[in-house]
């Protein structure tokens, strides 16, 4: 009884610090909202976690989890208010319970404070059905870490219970422009996956565009106009330090990592027409690819780094073309619609994501590179900007929505769509991290 | 040589539009134009010109259909009375500012202003203007003129504006 209390108490307590959080962070964090829902997703149960500590703990990890696994479209999360009771371990869960509101999974947890910045996070998941523990995990962290540490279990439970990686301890890079009567701000940003925490890591009174992510996550590659037209820029996330890379007379764009993170594939047009190089960063030898009067332009490494796709009007209409990545052997890939262009391969190197017009309008679409099919996912008409989740499940892109850009991100199977909408600015640009290689 | 007649004709007309508000036209150039000090010297000498150079800055955008780098025959008019101002006036550089409208994806839109803006360089040089008087460009869709997401405002977008 005594216990029953405490817990609902708790639970109050845990709504309390909720609205909080969510007044606190109105302004930076992106509003998910599910666009079209799946028929088909784990029916899951995650009990609000126990706090044990003073004050308000400064991240709800059991309200983060929960956003997280309803985001991916793979789960249908279980309304707290359906709970008949609220285990925080082991010894408090009564399978019966979860039985009877058709749980299939169940996730509970503690939170407790062990100094004035140290906390101890504890979790365990359980299969309702064969009412066993799937796993269950103990964690010291620091306050700031919590957050990251909420999308890691995650991806725990993701992994647990699809058989695949999660993408959930990831970030995403962004440009958001602020419109005013005399400047335009252009901030390029990084934040979490869900959006949280966003970073401002440069601003400027001229366009920026093409953020590409190094693949250890540590670098940003990107277009900036701040010298008055477009230059290649790198930036070391940890500490801001940047280096030019391209600023050849005309145009220097379209940056992309090889997988090894030694080589930048760009296009520049100081031989007079756009054409793909690849650049050298320690020695900053440049390579000539392409060959041709057409536009050359959007190369993408495919993950083995033997090979680059790109788009070309070298057939009339902009097209994705597939060469060696020394720039011979060039096939065209896509012949569907009259309009393909700015793709870039899931981490399996067996599909691209790219934008596709088929008379509809710009879409996002999925190529798959054995059978040649080509799937539209979206049906707007200005989108653009597609960049694979690391484990391949999502694709983020940009869209228009009441005449603004917002992210958007769908499943690459295309049954889920989610709209990420910022409080206010147009956003556009984004670009997936690879997966983090340290906490 | 021939169509010296019609250029006159084009500056006066050019005159009158000028005169119904270029003003954001004009606003271009004076943004850009900080950064060239030979426009001052070359249009300040001569006292005719002057004006023709004033309104010919008016009538500086040249306007491209979808996913084109063609230029109209309107517009070639409009060019080679850009070309003989410049032929003129010796002392004066422009920049070629090529634009796109946003639909397609923003890289294949910065090569596709740049392709725009080339193509009315070369204009200019087969009328004679040296090319390292010509300076190009592109912006691909960064800079729109119109914010709309519609025809009449992509139209607009689809430019070369030249600027001294």
């Amino acid at each position: 009884m005594k216990n029953k209390n405490k817990s609902k108490r708790a639970h109050q307590f845990v709504l309390a610090c909720l609205a909080m959080v969510y007044c606190f962070h109105a302004e930076a964090a992106l509003e998910i909202e599910i666009t079209q829902g799946v028929e088909a997703g784990i029916p899951i149960a995650i009990v609000p976690f126990e706090w044990r500590g003073a004050g308000i703990p400064p991240h709800i990890v059991s309200d983060i989890v929960e956003a997280d696994l309803k985001r991916s479209g793979r789960f249908d999360t279980i309304p707290r208010s359906d709970f008949l009771s609220h285990p925080h371990d082991h010894k408090q869960v009564k399978f019966k319970d979860w039985r009877l509101i058709k749980a299939e999974a169940l996730v509970v947890g503690r939170v407790q404070q062990l100094g004035t910045d140290q906390y101890q996070v504890e979790f365990r998941l359980f299969d309702v059905f064969k009412a066993k523990q799937l796993g269950g995990f103990r964690y010291k962290v620091p306050g700031k870490s919590l957050r990251k540490l909420a999308h890691q279990i995650s991806d725990l439970i993701y992994l647990k219970l699809t058989g695949e990686r999660g993408a959930f301890d990831t970030r995403i890079a962004y440009v958001t422009v602020e419109r005013g009567a005399t400047k335009n701000r252009y901030l390029l940003r990084v934040a979490d996956s869900d959006g949280y925490g966003p970073v401002t890591i440069l601003e400027s009174n001229e366009p920026i565009l093409s953020p590409s992510w190094s693949p250890d996550g540590q670098m940003l590659a990107y277009v900036s106009f701040e010298k008055k037209r477009s230059m290649i820029f790198t930036q070391r996330l940890r500490d801001g330090q940047r280096e030019l890379i391209a600023s050849f007379p005309g145009v220097n764009g379209a940056p992309a990592w090889s997988p090894g993170g030694r080589t930048l594939a760009v296009v520049s047009s100081r031989e007079g027409n756009p054409e793909i190089y690849t650049l050298d960063l320690q020695t900053k030898n440049m390579r000539r690819l392409t060959n041709h009067l057409a536009i050359d332009t959007e190369p993408a490494f495919s993950p083995d780094g033997r090979h680059i796709v790109f788009t070309s009007d070298r057939g009339g209409k902009p097209q994705i073309y597939r060469m060696r990545s020394d720039g011979t052997a060039v096939e065209r890939l896509t012949f569907e619609g009259n309009y393909n262009a700015r793709a870039s391969y899931s981490a399996d190197g067996k599909r691209l994501t790219l934008v596709t017009n088929q008379g509809r309008g710009y879409r996002i679409g999925v190529f798959l590179i054995d059978s040649k099919g080509l799937f539209v996912l979206t049906d707007s008409t200005l989108d653009e900007s597609p960049s694979f989740a690391p484990n391949g499940a999502m694709i983020l892109y940009a869209t228009q929505q009441g005449g603004n850009g917002v992210l958007s991100a769908v499943s690459a199977d295309g049954r889920v769509k989610q709209v990420l909408r910022f409080q206010k600015g147009d956003v556009r640009e984004p670009a997936w991290s690879p997966y983090n290689r340290k906490l | 040589m021939r169509s010296k007649a019609s250029l006159v004709l084009i500056i006066v007309l050019g005159l009158t539009v000028a005169a119904c508000g270029g003003k954001k036209g004009v606003k271009d150039g004076e943004e850009e134009g900080v950064s060239t000090s030979a426009l001052d010297d070359g249009s300040g000498s001569m006292g005719s010109a002057l004006g023709a150079a004033g309104d010919l800055a008016a009538q500086n955008k040249v306007y491209f259909e979808y996913d084109s780098a063609a230029v109209t025959d309107e517009s070639r008019v409009l060019i080679e009375a850009h070309a003989q101002n410049l032929m003129d006036n010796p002392g004066l550089n422009v920049v070629l500012e090529g634009h796109a409208d946003e639909r397609g994806t923003r890289e294949y839109n910065l090569a596709l202003g740049e392709r725009r803006a080339l193509a009315v360089q070369e204009i200019l040089v087969a009328y004679g203007v040296g090319r390292d008087r010509l300076q190009t460009i592109s912006y691909g869709e960064e800079r729109p003129e119109s914010l709309e997401h519609n025809e009449s405002s992509w139209s607009l977008n689809r430019r070369v504006v030249i600027l001294r």
